[in-house]
Formats: C-alpha cells, structure tokens, sequence
C-alpha cells in the first residue's frame, strides 16, 4: 500500500508541475489544483495509512489504541479550504490578466 | 529625567512647526521652533551644572535587560559641550532662517525636520549605549537627507541629498557592525561602562575590524578622504541647513565618535596610522581644493573637508595633548564656520549669486557684513587675537613631536605648514575676491544691501565669540574645553596653556611661514588656477562613486532580466530546478537506505483501482491540458478519488471538506472558462516540453521517494497529546475539530483571516472588470439556449431547506464526529450556489438579499472575539471553556465557547465562498448594468 501511496503522490506532482510550466493561465490553475491535491495527500499520508480508525476518541472506535493521526488531518483540512481560496484567487488573476492585457499569456509573448 | 526631556524635546517639539498651519504667518513656526530650542536649552542646564561638578548625569530605563537593552542617557563633559554647540548654534541659524528663506518656501516642514535633526543630533551625543548610539546616528543620516534634499524641486539637491545617504548610511552600517563587535568584545554595550576596558579591547583578536568598522562609520560621516565628496555636494542645500550641518553638528558626529571611543580604542600604532592618515590627507587635499573653488558655499565646504581632516589628526596623534587642541579646534572651527556660512548665505542672498568670479567689491556695498565675514575668514586661516589661531598653533605645536613616524618626522610639520599655507590663501580668496578686487559684474541683483539687522545678529554673535575666544581664551573656553577634554580622555589632563604669546618658537615661525606663504599663493593665483586646471586629473571619488553606482544598477537590471524576463515559466522552471537540485544533492551523497524497516501493508483491489484513476486522470489532464473543458472532468475525477482516498484512510472530516471543495472548485473554473479561451494551441516547442517533462519527472520522483521512505520508517507522532487531552481537556470526541477550533485555535483564526484577505483581494481584482465571453481562439462559442431547467431549479427549491438542515447538523456535531465549522460552511454555501445556477443570478438575487463582506467580516469577529473573551476570565487568548447543560426536551447538550469560535468560522468559510463565486458570476451583469448605466 505504501508503494501506491508514494506512487499516487509522484504522478500528481509530476503532472502537475508539468501544467504548471505550460504557456497559459488556465494550465497553471490546473496544475496548482494538482499539486494542492499531492500536497496534501502526502501530508495526509505521513499520518499513516490506517483503515477503518477515524480520529475520534471516546467512542470505542479506538479502543485497540490504533487510531489516525488526527495532527495532519487537521493541517489538510485547513489546507483544503486555503487551497481553494488561493486557487480562486490565481485564477480571478488570470481573468483580470486577461481583462487588462487581452491574453491569457505567463510566457510574456502574449504581446506578439 | 532632564536629559529625556532634553532629547525629546525636539524630537517630539519637531511636530510643533509642521502642524501650524500657514496663515499663521510666516513668524509662528521659526518661532515654535526657537521656543523649543530654548527649553531644551534650559532642559540642559541641570545636567551642564552636574557635569561641571564631576558627577554627570544619566538616566537607564530598561527596556529589554535580558539583551542588554535599555534607554540609557548621560551627560559627561564631552557630551555637554556637543549639546551646547547644537542648541546654541541651532537657535541662531533658526534665527538666521527666518530672515533668510522666503516666505513661500515650506517653513512648517523646515523647522520640522531642522528640529528633528537637533534631537538626533543630541540623541547621538547623549547616548550611553553603543547601539542606541547607531540608532541616533543613522536618524541624523536620514533627516539630514531630508534637510539637504529640503528644495526637493531642485534636481541637484535631490542628488546632494541621495549621497549624503548613502555613504553616511552606508558609514552607519559599518558602524553599527563595528559597535556589535566592540559589544561582544566588552560583554556591555554601555559606554560609560566600556571606556575603562581599554586594555581588554586594544588586546583582542577582534580590534583591528572593529576599528576599521567604527572609522568606517566616522570617516564616511566626517567626510574625510576618500568619503570627502558627498559633502561639496550637500552645499545644495538651504545655506541655514548648510551652516548648521557643516560647522557643529553632522559633520561633527563622526568626530564626535572618534572623541568619545578614544580612550578605548586609541593607543596602538593602527589608531595613529589610520585616523592620522585619513586625516592628513583630508587636510591637505581640502584645502588645497577650497582655493580653487568659484562657489563660495563650495570654497566653505572644502574647507569644511580640511579642518576636520585637521581635528582628526590631532585625534590620531593620540598624545593627551594634541586630543585637548583637537577639541578646542573643533570648538573653533564651529563658531567661525557656521558665521562664515551664515555670511555665505547673506551675500548669496543679497546678490542672487554665489560664483565669485562674479562677486567683487561688496565692502562699499555692505560693509557691515564684510566686516564680520573677514574677522570670521581670518579666524579660519589662523590669524592672531582669533580663535582659529589660538588651536592651530597647538596643532603646529604637536606635530613637531611625532616621534612615532621615525626618520620621516619633518613630514608632519611640513605638511602642516602647507595646509597652513592654502588655509591662508583661501581665506585671503574669500576675503580679496568677494569683498575687493574691483566692482562686482553682471549681479542678478544689484546693488546689494546689508541684510536686515535681525539677520546679521548671528553672524555677530558668533564672530564675537571668536574674538572673545582669540583674546581672552582663559576667561571664556578654557573651563568648557577642559571639561570636554577630560571627559574625552578619561584621565587627568596635562598641563597646557592657552596663552597667545608663547615667545618666539617654531609652532610661531610656522603660523608665519603661512600666512605669508598663503598670501604670496593667492597673489600668484591665475598661473596657479590655470596649472590647476590643466593637470588636475580628472578621475576623483566623486566620479568614481558615481560610476560605480551606475554599474551596479545596469548590472542589477541585466541580472534582474535575465532572471525575469517577463515569462512565468522561466521564473518557475529555475525555481524548480533549484527544489529538485536541494534534494539531489543530499540525496546522492547520502548513504541511508531509502526504503525503512517497517513492513508494508498489503494492497487490497479496491484501492488499488481507486489510484489507478487518480493516475490516468492525473496524467490524462496533463495530456490534454489544451481540451479545458475535458481536463476539468480529467480534474474532478482526481478531486474525487482524493476523497475517496481520505474515507480509505480513516479521514471522514477531510473527505467531507474535500467533497464540498471540489464542487466549489469546478464551478468556479467553470464559471471561469466562460471568460477564457475554451481551447489552447499547442505553444511549447519539443525541447521546451522535454525540459518541462524532466522536471516534473524529478519533482515527482523527488516527492514519491520522500513519501516512501516516510511512509517505510517508523515514527514518533505527537498526536498522542491531543488524542489524550481531546475529551477531557477540549470536551470533544472528534479530535481533528477539536485541534482546529482549541489546541490550534490561534492558527485557525490566522487561517480565516487568509481566507478573508483573498476573498476581498478577489473581490477587488474583479471590480471594473469588463470581460468578453470566452472564444476558441477567435470563434464564438455557442452555448445550450435553455438557461434554467425547470427540473433542475424546482429540485434545488426543494433541496435548500434541507440542504441547510444537514449543515446545521454538520456543524452542531462537528465537536465530536466528523463536521464543524469548515465543512457546514461549505455545505451552506454550496446548497446556496446551486440556487443560483439552477434559477440564474438575478433570481436568486431577488430571493437572497445578502451582502457577503459583513458575513466575513462578522465570522473574523466572532471568532477574534471568542478568542479575546478568555481575557476576561483571565486566561490567555482562546482559551476555551464547556459545559454540559440539560434543557427540557432537547435531553443534554454540551456547549463549549470552541462552538462560537466554529460559528465565526462558519460564517467566515460561507461568506468567502459565496462572495467568490457569486462577484464571478455576477462579472456579466454587472457589466451589462455599467454599460447600460454609462450609455
């Protein structure tokens, strides 16, 4: 499981970066989306991969004394709705790039 | 307490002028000023008083003591003399600059900073604490710039200004670091403390770079070669600034310093040789360039250069006596400077010129002023019954015993005499060519008149105490200069005295040799100006200086280019490359195995399936990445199978959140894509593509290995606290909620508050914005004609109650299962916004009159003010309480203030998101209304 862990984060980075270095804004939106997503799998993954042992105490659930890590949970989780605002902000970005320079251009030969 | 008062008294005095406000006239703020100088000179006499009497005052105020870090102030000998020659001459130039700037000029803003340099200037000389020291020091830089650039029209005196600056900013820099290292060496930054550890410093490793450090900052203030040329240039500024800064105060400070660290670091052949060198050079090359000066102020101002290349000299001679005629030259050289500026000034003012090749004659036009500009001239070349002969004589005394330079001992009299002889034959050029020679030429204004009398009374004063001093030096200086030079010293003073007829011995013969010597040069000037100007070479420092800064920005602009050239991609590709070369790099010199010794567990089918998705999505978006519409599905399938993996692994919360996020993400790049191209062309060339695949290939590779060699190695978490304290200390069951809204509460408030800031931030980049509907690339696209389906808006209609219900729900239990703040305020907003897609903004707008910033801003304030209520029961902030209450039909409820702080959370995750998405879509109304409305 661990290998599929390691692998998923991998692939999500890669492509993500890969759209991250593309030529238009929509692209880099995208990629920034991927990466945010590997980002915060991989943070999520070094809570380690537990089934079926969600972090709440009290209910029985934890008895046998293995239970997820709540810690990075509750960095992903703010992680998440962060990651959402700044992916809305990079992208009214590019609408107001596009608004002022008539392109959608991050190569700098929109002008052309 | 005096001496606060006395430094903040101008500090704080400084605001006086500026806020008076014009029709006030023209007298209120020079007098504003003046009465501020008056009281602080009065603040002063306690601490004159106490210093005479050998116990100076001081006054500490702990502000940090554990750094070593306090107010600390006292007024020794040296001190008191500085603050005698800063108020004193301060109050007559703020008199000379009544009379002197015009009545249109800004006199509020004048005074203002005339008044704030003072108290940097007495901050400076008042300090017992090294670093408080640095702090005075670079606030005299900074309003001294704002003094000399003070007619900011002027294109020079910005120039004059932006030079002071930057070397005495700079000199302060070195200075600063040159007082951290004399900090550490002495274990005390407190001088008074650190003057008896002479010995100790002089014999550590670090005394030779703290010197050249503290000299750095000195000389560079001080203008001493090869610092001098920002000083010349400074002449830009209003002649009051000019006479104030150039005789007894900023130009002083250096040499103030060099006074003040003189028993600590003088004594050792490093002292005689830097600061007597840089000295006799100044002194020679200022006044060897003063005589061939055409602007008056210029001529001052190298002679400015020469005589305090001349002070510092005495310093770096380092006996006990050539320091005692160092500080009576500096005395001297204040008084008859600042009258010769304010001199300066008046001519300046009276003819409309200052190049005296135009200036002759004015002794019939005003004699009066000629007259004390000649006496003030004369003291400056060193003639007798003036005080400038008086203190050159006991310089041409000490440089006839320097034993230290060995064989080459004529050197220093030699060059003395010398210095003496240009001394003379400037002056005599100040005094021949301004106030003789013939009839003056081609005046803007003519003829001139004598100043009014409340101007030249100054200039009175002050050649009256030259006078006085030259004649009668037992009965005036004497007491004042052997307090500042005992207090310079630190040791009981030798014996010296201040007569004017020593009988006939050498320091006499030379004082002669120059004064005829100086008047035969000024008579052979025109063969001298003409040799001056033929092989004088042309590279000097100031031109150097100048060079070398338009290097280092044309330079830092190519550098700047090729970093940033104006392409995101490049900017991010060297950005990655130096990520993926940081982690290489360790990564090959390590010798640890990758994989840990834990053991693995097994991959079960399902989950295997679930990341395969994820990939091929993954990838798939990456391929298609110019189909937008078909990467955003490619894009939502990974949203959701990362939230299938957070249900996989034990993380209801996190799949909740990313559940609602990913709705709202897709519809905002939805909403966005109406405004951007549909398609992209293909803009990258194969290379470029490799590159970029390279890279994400090391990243990724990068990022699965640290996830395996994580996920392989066993580790220590400390999670065991929170899952420990969660019930008992937060009163909650879902620890993840419990970390967010109490054991992390501080860094969620952070967090809304970022969430806020961007909504607004969006809210702002939208605002005005006209877009056209998206293109592919040139072509119309054409969009489905029904807009709201029937089934669709009557579903949502029906959904909202309970779509609400359930985040009400969500959030209620969020303390103890999976729910909270966060994910009920998502399910709000996004029960919300499909209201509107399914019924059209303007419908929805209809139903739902609701302005999102307060809801933001509401949810920001109930949380700080959760946060903020534990003070009252004097906790620390956010600290958080609960309870459990039985309330008749409800059965028990728990309530916790973690509750009010997740309702401001709530609010603040609902605004942000609604006000997001709906000011997006709203983008093509409200311009449709601007248009209509502009039309």
């Amino acid at each position: 499981m661990e290998a599929l862990a390691a692998c998923t984060v991998a692939v999500l980075v890669a492509c993500g970066v890969y759209l991250l270095l593309r030529a238009r804004t929509f692209s880099v939106v995208v990629g920034l989306s991927l990466l945010s997503y590997a980002v915060n799998l991989f943070l999520f993954f070094t809570g380690r991969l537990l089934a079926s042992a969600p972090p709440l105490v009290g209910s029985g659930a934890g008895a046998e004394g293995a239970i997820a890590d709540p810690l990075p949970q509750a960095l992903v989780l703010t992680a998440i709705v962060i990651g959402f605002a700044m992916t809305a902000f990079v992208l009214i970005l590019a609408l107001r790039a596009r608004g002022e320079l008539g392109n959608d251009h991050v190569d700098g030969k929109g002008g052309r | 307490m005096p001496l606060l008062l006395l430094v903040l008294l101008p500090l704080v005095g400084s605001l006086l002028p500026a806020l008076i406000l014009r029709p006030a006239g023209r007298t209120a703020p020079a007098l504003a000023a003046a009465v501020v100088t008056i009281a602080a000179l009065l603040a002063a006499f306690p601490g004159l008083l106490a210093a005479f009497a050998g116990t100076p005052m001081a006054v500490y105020w702990p502000w940090l003591p554990q750094a070593g870090l306090d107010l600390a102030l006292r007024m020794d000998g040296l001190a008191a003399l500085f603050v005698l020659l800063i108020l004193g001459i301060g109050l007559l130039v703020i008199l000379y600059a009544q009379y002197y700037l015009a009545k249109e000029e800004a006199l509020g803003r004048f005074y203002s900073l005339f008044l704030l340099f003072m108290g940097a200037m007495l901050g400076v000389v008042l300090s017992d604490h090294l670093l408080q020291l640095v702090v005075f020091w670079e606030l005299t830089s900074l309003s001294s710039f704002l003094l000399i650039g003070f007619n900011h029209q002027s294109r020079e005196a910005r120039g004059g200004a932006a030079m002071a600056l930057t070397i005495t900013g700079g000199g302060g820099l070195a200075l600063l670091a040159g007082c951290l290292l004399l900090g550490q060496i002495a274990g005390t930054y407190r001088i008074s403390a650190l003057l008896h550890m002479g010995d100790l410093i002089r014999a550590h490793a670090l005394y030779v770079p703290t010197l050249l450090l503290i000299l750095l900052g000195a000389c560079t203030k001080s203008a001493q070669f090869p610092f001098h040329f920002w000083l010349p240039r400074a002449m830009a500024a209003p002649t009051p600034v000019s006479a104030y800064l150039h005789s007894a105060t900023l130009v002083k400070a250096g040499v103030f310093l060099l006074a003040r660290l003189f028993p600590v670091l003088s004594g050792t052949d490093l002292w005689f040789f830097a600061v007597g060198g840089a000295g006799l050079l100044t002194l020679l090359y200022g006044a060897y360039h003063a005589l061939f000066q055409h602007d008056l102020k210029g001529l001052l101002a190298y002679s400015t250069i020469s005589h305090l290349g001349l002070i510092v000299l005495l310093f770096g001679i380092d006996t006990p006596l050539a320091a005692v005629a160092g500080v009576f030259h500096l005395i001297n050289h204040a008084t008859f400077k600042a009258s010769l500026f304010m001199a300066a000034g008046i001519i300046d003012h009276e003819t409309g010129t200052r190049d005296m090749r135009l200036i002759n004659g004015l002794w019939g036009y005003m004699p009066r002023t000629a007259a004390l500009a000649m006496a003030a001239a004369a003291a400056m070349a060193g003639v007798p019954l003036l005080n400038g002969f008086l203190s050159k004589e006991m310089f041409f005394a000490e440089t006839l015993h320097l034993s230290a330079l060995g064989p080459a001992r004529w050197l220093a009299p030699l060059a003395a005499t010398l210095a003496g002889v240009f001394a003379v034959a400037y002056s005599a050029r100040f005094i021949h060519d301004v106030f003789f020679n013939g009839q003056p030429r081609d005046l803007p204004k003519f003829p001139p008149h004598e100043p009014p009398r409340f101007m030249q009374l100054p200039v009175v004063i002050l050649v009256g105490q030259c006078l006085l001093v030259g004649i009668f030096p037992g009965l005036t200086v004497a007491p004042f200069l052997a307090l500042a030079a005992g207090d310079m010293l630190g040791a009981p003073l030798p014996d010296y005295s201040l007569a004017i007829w020593h009988g006939f011995n050498a320091p006499l013969a030379m004082s002669l040799v120059a004064l005829v010597g100086g008047l035969g040069l000024y008579s052979a000037r025109r063969w001298l100006f003409a040799l001056h100007h033929q092989h004088w070479p042309a590279m000097d420092a100031l031109a150097l200086f100048q060079s070398s800064v338009e290097r280092m920005v044309s330079a830092a602009g190519r550098l700047t280019h090729v970093l940033e050239n104006g392409s995101l991609q490049r900017a991010t590709a060297l950005l990655l490359l130096a990520a993926v070369a940081a982690v290489c790099w360790p990564l090959a010199t390590t010798t640890a195995a990758l994989t840990g010794p834990l053991r693995l567990s097994p991959i079960d089918g399902l989950t295997l399936v679930g990341a395969l998705l994820m990939m091929g999505a993954a990838v798939l978006a990456a391929l298609w990445h110019r189909r937008r519409f078909t990467v955003l599905i490619a894009l939502s399938v990974v949203g959701l199978m990362v939230v299938l993996a957070f249900v996989r692994f034990s993380a209801p919360d996190l799949a909740l959140t990313q559940l609602a996020v990913e709705v709202v993400t897709i519809l905002l790049l939805i909403l966005a894509l109406f405004f951007l191209p549909q398609h992209g062309r293909p803009e990258s060339r194969p290379l470029r593509r490799g590159r970029d695949l390279l890279l994400a290939l090391g990243m990724g590779g990068g990022a699965g290995m640290l996830t395996w060699s994580i996920l392989t190695r066993p580790f220590a978490a400390i999670s065991d606290f929170y899952l420990a304290n969660s019930l008992p200390g937060g009163g909650g069951a879902n620890v993840v909620n419990v970390i967010l809204v109490d054991f992390r509460g501080f860094d969620t408030l952070g967090e809304i508050t970022v969430l806020a800031v961007a909504a607004l931030g969006i809210f702002a980049l939208l605002d005005n914005l006209c877009l056209e509907a998206g293109t592919v690339e040139g072509l119309p696209r054409r969009y489905a004609d029904e807009r709201h389906t029937l089934v669709l808006s009557l579903l949502t209609r029906l959904l909202l109650p309970l779509a609400l219900l359930v985040s009400i729900h969500l959030f209620l239990r969020g303390h103890n299962a999976p729910g909270g703040g966060f994910i009920a305020g998502l399910v709000t907003a996004v029960a919300l916004i499909l209201q509107s897609m399914a019924s059209g903004i303007a419908w929805t707008r209809q139903q739902w009159r609701m302005r999102y910033q307060p809801l933001i801003a509401w949810g920001v304030l109930i949380a700080s003010a959760t946060g903020a209520g534990s003070w009252l029961f004097g906790h620390p902030f956010l600290t958080s309480a609960f309870g459990h209450f039985s309330l008749p039909l409800v059965g028990e409820l728990e309530l916790a203030t973690a509750m009010l702080f997740d309702f401001g959370v709530y609010l603040a995750v609902v605004g942000v998101v609604m006000l997001i998405l709906a000011t997006l879509g709203n983008l093509n109304l409200r311009c449709a209304e601007a248009r209509k409305g502009g039309g």
